[in-house]
């Protein structure tokens, strides 16, 4: 953006270094893609370890959307750094006392030691069977994921289903950490008061499992209508219940965050409350506070006291989830943005001007939310989450 | 294979796969880690010298007095003694090491000392400011101040 | 009996040949290393701090142009390694001072009309604080920014991700990134200048001695002296970053 334009919105005064916003609409995708992984984990991490056995048709697909969106999460990080040829900097050197350096091990290790090989060990059978039936290339894919293995014997699958259950249990704190890792990064800057407060690790999270339930709903509802399959009432029922608990538990943080800053009125209160009814009106007031939880609350909580048919029910959930999506998104950025907005100085505010087909514009930011859901459908067409109809050919 | 481990031998494929990875990345970060790294602290050590490589811009007055020697001495008692040379003169260090090849421009007495001496709300009371038009009819400074010593005979 | 003594002879004069080379090699190594011969800045001998008298502060900006022309600053209004800012308090409220920095006190302050009678007004320059307990350190990464052994807060900019944590850590807005580069910048306290016995480059052509570069290790520095005569202030001391910087005459308005 023009430099003059862009000081000539300037309103009030700001440090001269402040006007330029640091952290852009990339910056805002990744804790929403983060959180939507950590949110479909957990819902997946309900069958495995609580026991919730209505969930059980979810429970393949939130894995596998898991992984797409994990997979996805670190590209708007590269597109954002100054030189992403120094990323692997981060593994080599962390400095132990950076939230973000020490992030790089969570996110690894997340990965790799808890989705990877949970979903390895629970889809290991069909792998190997694939692998016994496919030729040629995808012969060789099977085989690989399979890393050479050939036995599906009753007592290795029992073996697998042990230590899955075990990945699990441990994947439920890691999951926990991926996200309450990137409140972090947020809520221990100290210079922000906009971020700096300890419940910004809960908030993220509890906002996460929102965000994350509600994508599993709906792409359950878009994969079985797809498919043409019923979907299974009772499954999307018990989704549906656990995104009002979860949306009734971050509320109430996020109205306790508000409710303390309002009664503190400490010296940035001025500030960010002008700040939230002027720049921040659309984006907090509209979109993250009414169109996106109170609205879709309303829907959900009128799911569970008032008794509605099927197709008003699945219609209802449908809405609730969208706007569900589109609060938690919003709330991402008015974190992200609005905590760059107003001055550290508290004497004034700037804007942010987003680029469109620049490397940190709409474009790229678009082009990263639907990524995704193409490596998702590679992964349903490679390691299908539902049963098979007929038994294969060659069992065991 | 023996027949004990049969059962979970691809975990511990798996298991095998996770440890050549780790080594990788052992020998990666012996590779790739500067050489000077953690010497004083969380850094390239190097950095420090990179610091200080950067050429200089400025002089710095000591260096103005080995040539310009004279100029000291005209400036005692004259009001600006305290102020060093680049202040009005600008950046000078590449004159100073090449005197011979750039002479640099003189500032305009008429218009360099109201930078500092326009009136102005916010400066300090006791700093002299004065208003061109009120003081002198608008002429230029260095009708009746020399730069280097402005102070006038009686004042 | 004369063979054995030449056969000494010529066997000592061989050894005392190898010997002597020796010694002017060792010699030549260890005055290599001797204090006269070597670089002359010892990095631990030093605690870098910067004095900042308001009541001299003119806002005639000669710290802000000779910063840009020293350190290479991109001449943009957005990026500042040091600024001026001009505070104007209407009467009796501290509540809301008008404050600007009109391209950061490069080009002066234009007069502002009618700042209204009774209303207190003064010049503060910034810069980073070099604080001793830096936060933009706290946060970086992977080790490119840092504070070197003598108290300067520096950066590595081979090093750099430009992941920008650090600018938004920074609670006095004294980082920024280089476009050119797309790595980050700071005030470096003139590193380049101080390790070679000069002063800043902004403390260099302040024109009223408002800013002056201390060495709190230095027994004999003035700073020592200004800190006791003054009521001196940090900027944003809630914050307890150890910061470096020490301002006397700081009105409590100041953000």
């Amino acid at each position: 953006m023009e430099v003059a334009t862009l000081l000539s919105q300037v309103e009030g005064f700001m440090y001269p270094n402040e006007v330029e916003l640091q952290w852009s609409v990339l910056i805002v995708l990744y804790p929403f893609i983060t959180g939507l992984v950590a949110g479909a984990f957990i819902l997946a991490s309900l069958e495995r370890v609580f026991k919730v056995e209505e969930v059980r048709p979810t429970y393949r697909l939130a894995l596998l959307t898991a992984l797409a969106f994990l997979l996805v999460a670190p590209l708007p990080l590269q597109l954002h750094l100054g030189h992403p040829e120094r990323s692997f900097e981060m593994y080599l050197t962390p400095h132990t006392t950076s939230a973000m350096a020490m992030f790089g091990f969570v996110y690894l290790w997340y990965l790799m030691a808890v989705l990877v090989v949970e979903i390895w060990l629970d889809y290991r059978r069909d792998i190997v069977l694939q692998a016994r039936s496919q030729t040629g290339a995808l012969r060789f894919i099977y085989r690989a994921m399979a890393l050479g293995s050939d036995n599906i014997s009753p007592r290795s699958l029992e073996i697998d289903d042990r230590v899955g259950r075990f990945v699990t249990i441990v994947g439920i704190p890691s999951a926990f950490l991926l996200h309450g890792y990137v409140g972090f990064i947020f809520g221990s800057v100290k210079a922000n008061p906009w971020w700096s407060t300890p419940m910004m690790p809960v908030v993220f999270l509890f906002s996460a499992m929102v965000s994350g339930i509600a994508l599993v709903l709906l792409l359950y509802m878009l994969v079985s209508w797809v498919r043409r399959t019923a979907i299974d009432m009772r499954c999307l029922d018990t989704v549906a219940r656990y995104l009002f608990y979860a949306f009734l538990i971050d509320f109430s943080l996020e109205l306790l965050d508000l409710v303390h800053r309002i009664y503190e009125a400490d010296e940035s209160f001025k500030s960010l409350d002008f700040m939230v009814k002027t720049r921040l009106f659309g984006s907090q007031i509209l979109l993250q506070i009414i169109v996106g939880t109170l609205v879709p609350l309303g829907l959900l909580a009128l799911a569970q006291l008032v008794r509605l048919g099927d197709r008003a029910r699945k219609a209802l959930y449908a809405v609730a989830g969208v706007l569900t999506l589109i609060g938690i998104f919003a709330m991402r950025w008015n974190v992200v943005i609005g905590g760059q907005l107003f001055s550290k100085s508290f004497l004034g505010y700037t804007v942010y001007k987003m680029g469109f087909a620049t490397r940190e514009g709409l474009l790229p930011a678009i082009l990263l939310m639907v990524l995704p859901f193409v490596i998702l459908a590679l992964l349903i067409r490679l390691l299908p989450p539902w049963p098979e109809p007929a038994p294969p050919r060659d069992p065991a | 294979m023996s027949h004990r481990f049969k059962d979970f031998e691809h975990l511990l494929r798996m298991a095998a796969m996770f440890a050549v990875g780790l080594g990788l990345f052992a020998v990666a970060r012996g590779l790739l880690v500067p050489e000077d790294f953690g010497v004083w602290g969380h850094y390239r050590a190097g950095a420090l010298d990179d610091n200080r490589q950067r050429p200089l811009v400025h002089a710095g007055a000591a260096a103005c007095g080995e040539c310009h020697d004279d100029v000291a001495a005209s400036r005692a008692g004259g009001g600006h003694e305290t102020i060093r040379c680049e202040a009005c003169h600008g950046p000078l260090a590449r004159h100073a090491a090449e005197p011979s090849d750039q002479a640099p421009a003189l500032p305009d007495g008429g218009t360099i000392c109201l930078r500092c001496h326009l009136p102005a709300m916010a400066k300090p009371a006791g700093f002299s400011q004065v208003e061109p038009d009120d003081h002198a009819g608008g002429e230029p400074c260095d009708v009746c101040h020399a730069a280097h010593a402005p102070r006038l005979e009686g004042t | 009996m004369p063979t054995d003594r030449r056969e000494f002879l010529i066997g000592s004069g061989r050894v005392l040949l190898i010997a002597s080379g020796a010694a002017a090699g060792a010699l030549k190594w260890v005055l290599a290393g001797a204090p006269e011969q070597a670089p002359g800045y010892d990095v631990e001998g030093h605690w870098w701090a910067m004095a900042i008298d308001i009541g001299r502060c003119i806002g005639c900006g000669n710290c802000v142009r000779a910063c840009k022309a020293e350190n290479d600053v991109p001449l943009e209004p957005l990026y500042f390694r040091t600024w001026v800012e001009r505070y104007q308090l209407p009467e009796g409220d501290t509540d809301r001072p008008h404050v600007d920095s009109p391209n950061g006190g490069y080009d002066g302050f234009p007069e502002r009309d009618e700042p209204g009678a009774g209303s207190k007004d003064f010049f503060v320059p910034k810069l980073c604080n070099q604080c001793a307990h830096s936060p933009c350190v706290q946060v970086c990464p992977v080790g490119a920014t840092f504070v070197s052994p003598d108290g300067v807060v520096l950066v590595d900019t081979t090093y750099c991700l430009g992941c920008r944590y650090c600018v938004q850590a920074c609670p006095y807005g004294s980082r920024f990134i280089d476009p050119r580069s797309q790595t980050v910048d700071k005030c470096t306290l003139c590193y380049h200048r101080i390790t070679r016995g000069l002063t800043t480059a902004c403390c260099e052509v302040c024109p009223t001695g408002a800013r002056a570069l201390g060495d709190l290790k230095n027994p004999s520095d003035p700073i020592h002296g200004f800190l006791r005569e003054h009521a001196v202030h940090v900027l944003k001391p809630q914050m307890a970053t150890g910061a470096k910087v020490f301002y006397a005459g700081l009105d409590g308005s100041v953000r």
